[in-house]
């Protein structure tokens, strides 16, 4: 490992400084949260240049969805951003009814706003306890579980799955909601309310984490932009960038709730926006939640689904920021070219940026704060 | 009353009635060089065990509970696997220094054993330097670290070491000081003269404010001395998968692990000894009969209890914080701890020049 990086070095024509150390994190690293590969440069403790090496765990997706029909490639991007699952799931089956021309029944479109919304809460929940755990404090992870736990089994109840759920049809949702799911939401709710505190407690106000995080990876409105970040990412430097206020899908427009923006940028801001997010997230589901119209779940769509010739494009919010599905249709059954943006590839882009200058557990704390997942860069 | 003392002056009786003086004390010296390593093991497995229970509840969860009643077996289990666990040696590694880093932390920690008053009249060698005996043994624990971060020929273990080096070094300051200030008030560095000095009172008790202080900066040093969270970088996992023993595997890892729970264990007992007493049951003012009870337990159970309080708060520490960054690590100690702990010194010194402690 150590002569692979001289290489890598060499071919840059970079030679090392005096005092200069190249250390791998990863593929095999706790800090990465999977196998994600950093080159980094330290002087000291300081850290001199983040180089991300991708292709660990290329299983090229966007090359097997072309060889599968417009209802099976959905469940393939479960695969990618597999925190936010049913997020992806929604992008594409938003995308395919894009090129279909259907309308989906009122009643799909409130529970897949609601499941995504638990989605979301769901990730913001694990990225804490990870965070938190990057930050060296063990138990906040065991606490973010505990809530996590009932939404994954309201999940599994009415999808069947915990973690892939693949409740997205082209047309609707696969399957009517579960008899006992308004109850269980119900429940998760009061649960959190009454949890929420604990978080602040344990995490938000505790004065290491905060001179842990406070003006640590500062990333400004304009490197934001520039450098294609989304999601609580890009709103915590003050960037507004939520897809779901910007360009409403499904029933989105028709709630009340905030996009939360922070402009400081630096790994609090981020903190806090997901935070904030959560809360909000739990504003939309207490509005849907006894407000589901009745009628079908689902729209009747041919048998085998084929797109007109053309190029169509969705996008929608997912726990990290905007996800985009882009498909070409040659009028097949099949399409002839997908490709995904996924929030996380821009996001990671920024950490040689911010980490320049910055200690080593500082990196840890803003890779923490990025809400890096390696499978949605690495597709 | 029932002591460990008794059991100390019967072996010595037997001995002598049937060795001459010589025999004697060589006998006693292996007797406790045996007590003293069965004594390490214990309280490594028992220390284990205890974290894992108070981390387990902490975190509402089980912890373990499959090995042995309560899963109380599981240390021992997990001993026995490490024991029969190949140890690596890394082909770029020095091979002695590496191989020789952690018997001199199990070394450095026994070491320490020896000055601390377990009961009453039970103490393995009440030197006169007991308290400075200590402080100077206990810095030689730095020497196996950086051995170790050195010896591995890993960029992470010598980071880690690096770390550890600069963080123990600095530390070292304020417990020392906050050692010095008890030192000061008694007058003595003899561990039974200290303990001697609190029988009216301990000294968290009598040395007003100031005497608080320098036990909480003793709290805050030795966690941070021990290398415990949240001061934890020489192996912070999150960083440096495992700092300094990022290569050690087996028994060597063990022998690290052990050391770190057996230094706790004697960073606790001598706050104990310095701050709350030692054995020195609790009393209050002239209430009589509620000191007469407390007269009635033990001292052993007076030292392990008082120690093991402090055990859990350092466990405590290491379950509810997230861990400083190196430079807020020696900021915390240049700029706050060490001028308060310096001021803190002087106070003490005028209140005991003024008796004006109780």
């Amino acid at each position: 490992m150590y002569r692979t990086t001289e290489i890598v070095n060499q071919e840059e024509g970079q030679p090392l400084e005096d005092g200069d150390m190249i250390i791998n994190v990863g593929p095999q690293h706790p800090a990465t949260h999977g196998v994600l590969h950093l080159v980094i440069t330290l002087n000291g403790e300081t850290i001199k240049k983040v180089e991300p090496h991708l292709g660990y765990i290329h299983r090229s997706i966007e090359k097997m969805c072309e060889s599968l029909s417009y209802r099976q490639f959905i469940y393939v991007t479960s695969r990618m951003d597999y925190l936010s699952a049913h997020i992806n799931n929604h992008a594409c089956a938003l995308c395919v009814e894009k090129g279909l021309e259907v309308e989906i029944p009122p009643r799909a479109q409130v529970i897949r706003v609601l499941m995504d919304e638990l989605t979301r809460i769901a990730s913001h929940e694990l990225w804490w306890g990870a965070m938190a755990m990057d930050l060296g404090a063990f138990t906040p992870f065991f606490y973010a579980f505990r809530e996590r736990e009932s939404i994954n089994d309201i999940m599994e109840e009415t999808c069947g799955a915990r973690l892939t759920m693949n409740y997205n049809v082209p047309g609707g949702v696969m399957h009517d909601l579960h008899p006992n799911f308004q109850k269980r939401v119900k429940d998760f709710i009061q649960l959190y309310k009454k949890k929420i505190h604990e978080y602040d407690e344990m995490v938000t106000g505790n004065i290491i984490f905060q001179n842990r995080m406070k003006n640590v990876g500062v990333l400004s409105a304009a490197d934001a932009i520039s450098y294609g970040c989304t999601g609580p990412t890009a709103r915590g430097s003050g960037v507004s960038c939520d897809v779901r206020k910007h360009f409403p899908y499904e029933i989105y427009n028709q709630i009340s709730f905030d996009e939360v923006l922070e402009t400081q940028g630096d790994s609090y801001a981020r903190y806090l926006v997901r935070i904030k997010e959560m809360q909000q997230s739990i504003r939309i589901i207490e509005q849907l939640i006894d407000n589901i119209p009745e009628g079908d779940f689902l729209t009747k769509t041919k048998a085998v689904l084929k797109l007109p010739k053309g190029e169509f494009y969705s996008q929608v919010e997912t726990a990290r920021g905007e996800l985009g599905v882009y498909i070409v249709s040659e009028g097949g059954s099949t399409p002839y070219r997908i490709k995904f943006r996924s929030p996380g590839f821009s996001n990671l882009s920024v950490l040689d940026h911010i980490a320049r200058g910055s200690k080593i557990g500082d990196l840890v704390a803003m890779m923490g704060t990025l809400d890096l997942v390696i499978p949605d860069i690495d597709r | 009353m029932w002591s460990f003392s008794n059991i100390a002056d019967s072996i010595h009786n037997g001995l002598s009635q049937t060795f001459n003086p010589t025999v004697t004390v060589i006998l006693e010296m292996v007797i406790a060089g045996l007590a003293v390593i069965g004594l390490f093991a214990m309280l490594g497995l028992v220390l284990v065990i205890m974290e894992r229970k108070v981390s387990a509840w902490m975190q509402i969860r089980l912890g373990p509970n499959r090995v042995g009643p309560k899963g109380m077996l599981q240390s021992f289990a997990d001993t026995l696997k490490l024991l029969v666990k190949e140890g690596l040696t890394p082909n770029g590694a020095d091979k002695f220094l590496f191989n020789l880093a952690p018997f001199i932390a199990m070394i450095v920690a026994m070491l320490l054993m020896a000055p601390i008053a377990f009961a009453k009249d039970f103490q393995l060698w009440d030197l006169n330097i007991g308290v400075l005996y200590v402080s100077a043994i206990s810095s030689i624990m730095v020497i196996s670290i950086l051995m170790a971060g050195w010896a591995s020929n890993n960029k992470y273990s010598l980071m880690g070491a690096m770390r550890s080096g600069a963080q123990i070094v600095s530390y070292e300051l304020s417990a020392g000081l906050s050692i010095l200030s008890i030192v000061i008030l008694t007058g003595s560095l003899k561990v039974s003269t200290i303990i001697q000095s609190q029988a009216d009172g301990w000294w968290i008790f009598k040395g007003h404010i100031p005497a608080i202080i320098a036990f909480i900066i003793f709290i805050i040093a030795v966690t941070a001395e021990t290398n415990r969270a949240p001061f934890d970088l020489a192996e912070a996992e999150s960083e440096l998968t495992a700092g300094f023993h990022t290569e050690y595997s087996g028994m060597k890892f063990a022998l690290f692990f052990l050391a770190e729970y057996v230094n706790v264990f004697i960073v606790c007992a001598i706050g104990t000894i310095l701050f709350l007493g030692g054995w020195m049951p609790f009393h209050i003012g002239h209430w009589e009969g509620f000191n007469h009870v407390m007269d009635y337990i033990p001292s052993s159970i007076w030292f392990f209890g008082k120690t093991f309080f402090l055990i859990f708060i350092i466990m405590w520490f290491r379950w509810t914080f997230p861990r400083l960054r190196i430079d807020q690590l020696l900021n915390l100690e240049w700029k706050y701890l060490l001028p308060i702990s310096m001021i803190n010194v002087l106070v003490i010194t005028a209140m005991a020049i003024l008796k004006w402690h109780f």
